[in-house]
């Protein structure tokens, strides 16, 4: 006699969900092609050795200034190195600071929009002028500023990105946090008794987290420009390292006569931030009509 | 009444966020690792050379070695003056060097402006006004694909095509109206994307709204209603966006002129930054916030033009 009723407010089934995000993408040919892409370039940044032979940084004296061809798919450049296989090391290094710089953003981000959107008061006055004015000055030169004082490398410019990228994620999460804050149920757990550092990681980050995740693939793609930005202006790892941003600025001084030096890698950057901003569009607006 | 209050406090917020960027990026350069002045001195010829007791004194020349917080009140008193110090790698006043650095890059950066606005506004309008579906999703598509574009590697196919093999312009360097046009689109590109992205879908969202369907019904056609009514409507998230523009034009300005070898504010801001000179970078970045407040204040007080409703309330309206 005492069964259950179901309650109406169905639990969402994560797997359920989940299936339908990933599934979504692979029903247009364009989300697959992105797929593709990014799964790509992810293998040359994990196993760059299954991709190519060619060593990145010493290369063949009598295969100087050669154009793309089937041996050398990039071309080689003035010291005869396959740029094909520079363009494969380099996606390790360009990768990886693409990855810090938005970890940095969202852990940044998440704090500080807890922390603002949770206890309001002087806290969240606090954190959102400064917040005002870290958006308050141009993207790059703030990250050059960074980047003046810490120095260069490509994990310096990963820092120097993330951190300016904080100011926008603790915006959109202390928003959530208010959004979610005045749900019944964290009323509720209040007056349960629960302090503060049960409530935010248990009740509030769960449902507070999507659209700062939404934002942080929107994120990727632009990050990687910003990386290969401050790659070309010379803030990289210093010379032999195959960064995509310093491999075009090392083709620039042979614009007239070798092409391919700064097309292909400039070309590579362009691909790979077309397909992160097609897919992270795709896994967002999936992430909506949920 | 209104009008006083909103202008008075919209140029008090200009003026804090510019006195907190100042600060900002004291504090940064000031307390992250990293001696500016052992680097300066290694950089004029042999570090090695010099005692502790000569980096010492240089140190002391330069002010480094007094306390921060006075550092910091003589560096804002000075700013407040207009002088911003000196560059550690030449010496010249910051200000000088600021001064002769702005009027190059502000030729290209109006430019850019402009260009960015037309091709944004033309995009955006011809996105929304097209009846051919094939040609909408196009249209509607390409900013999209346009801000995907590292800018440097835009500047470099230009120079390639335009230059190099047609040689309709020239290539490097500052060589009046002519040299100037290059670098401006490479700059107006991902300019014009965002207002294109931001117009367009506020006119799509404008002409869904009731009114639009009113005005419809009295027989307007798809020109006049776009024209007449829906531009109108569809402006302040457009001029809010002209603000961001301003900001992306100052950054886009760094790459730009690297590119093209033009002298100008990205010039010395990028040869400031490998070499650390914290003077030189604080100048710039002052300068530039200095720049981005006082557009944004000008846009603020564009908004109660544009929109009555702010003129009434003081507040901005969401609709």
């Amino acid at each position: 006699m005492t069964t259950l009723t179901r309650s109406p407010v169905e639990p969402v089934r994560e797997p359920a969900r989940l299936r339908r995000v990933f599934s979504a993408p692979l029903r247009s040919p364009g989300v697959t092609l992105s797929v593709l892409v990014l799964g790509t370039v992810l293998g040359w940044a994990l196993v760059p050795d299954w991709f190519t032979s060619r060593s990145p940084v010493t290369g063949v004296p009598a295969d100087r200034f050669r154009p793309p061809s089937a041996r050398h798919l990039f071309g080689t450049d003035q010291l005869g190195r396959d740029i094909y296989a520079r363009v494969v090391h380099g996606a390790a290094l360009s990768l990886r600071a693409t990855v810090l710089a938005i970890l940095i953003a969202l852990g940044g981000g998440l704090i500080l929009g807890l922390v603002a959107g949770f206890f309001g008061r002087w806290t969240d006055a606090l954190i959102m002028r400064a917040v005002e004015v870290t958006m308050s000055v141009p993207p790059l030169l703030l990250s050059l500023t960074l980047v003046t004082a810490l120095g260069v490398g490509t994990g310096q410019i990963a820092v120097a990105i993330g951190t300016t990228s904080v100011a926008a994620f603790t915006r959109v999460m202390r928003a959530e946090v208010l959004r979610v804050r005045a749900a019944p149920y964290v009323e509720a757990a209040i007056l349960c008794g629960a302090r503060w550092w049960r409530i935010l990681p248990r009740y509030i980050l769960p449902s507070a987290i999507g659209p700062v995740l939404a934002l942080a693939a929107l994120d990727f793609g632009l990050v990687v420009l910003a990386v290969s930005s401050l790659g070309f202006l010379g803030y990289g790892e210093p010379p032999p390292a195959p960064e995509w941003g310093s491999l075009v600025a090392d083709g620039r001084n042979y614009l007239a006569t070798a092409w391919w030096l700064t097309t292909l890698p400039s070309l590579t950057v362009t691909v790979v931030v077309l397909a992160a901003n097609r897919l992270s569009r795709v896994l967002e607006a999936e992430g909506r009509h949920r | 009444m209104h009008t006083a209050l909103y202008t008075a406090t919209r140029t008090l917020r200009a003026v804090f966020v510019v006195w907190a960027a100042f600060t900002l990026t004291f504090v940064a350069l000031r307390l992250l690792p990293g001696d500016p002045v052992a680097l300066m001195l290694s950089g004029r010829g042999g570090f090695a050379e010099l005692s502790p007791r000569q980096v010492a004194q240089a140190r002391a020349e330069l002010g480094f070695d007094r306390p921060l917080i006075v550092q910091y009140g003589s560096a804002l008193a000075g700013a407040l003056h207009g002088d911003l110090g000196a560059s550690l790698q030449t010496g010249q006043p910051v200000s000088r060097m600021i001064a002769d650095a702005v009027p190059p890059t502000l030729q290209v950066g109006t430019l850019a402006l402009l260009l960015a606005l037309t091709l944004g506004t033309l995009l955006g309008v011809a996105a929304n006004l097209t009846a051919s579906p094939l040609l909408r999703q196009l249209l509607r598509s390409l900013p999209s694909f346009a801000v995907s574009l590292p800018s440097f590697w835009v500047g470099l196919v230009l120079i390639q095509l335009l230059s190099f093999r047609w040689h309709l312009f020239p290539s490097f360097g500052d060589s009046g109206f002519a040299g100037v046009i290059l670098p401006a689109c490479t700059m107006a590109i991902p300019g014009a994307a965002l207002v294109a992205q931001v117009l367009g879908k506020s006119l799509h969202t404008t002409l869904q709204e009731p009114y639009a369907d009113t005005v419809r019904a009295t027989g307007a056609g798809r020109t006049r209603l776009l024209f007449g009514h829906g531009l109108r409507n569809a402006a302040i998230p457009a001029a809010t966006v002209a603000g961001m523009l301003v900001g992306s034009l100052i950054g886009g300005a760094v790459v730009v002129e690297t590119v093209f070898a033009r002298p100008g504010m990205g010039r010395i801001t990028q040869s400031a930054v490998s070499a650390q000179d914290l003077p030189v970078v604080q100048g710039v970045v002052v300068v530039a916030a200095l720049a981005f407040a006082v557009v944004n204040l000008l846009i603020d007080l564009l908004y109660p033009v544009l929109d009555p409703r702010i003129r009434a309330t003081g507040r901005l309206v969401t609709a």
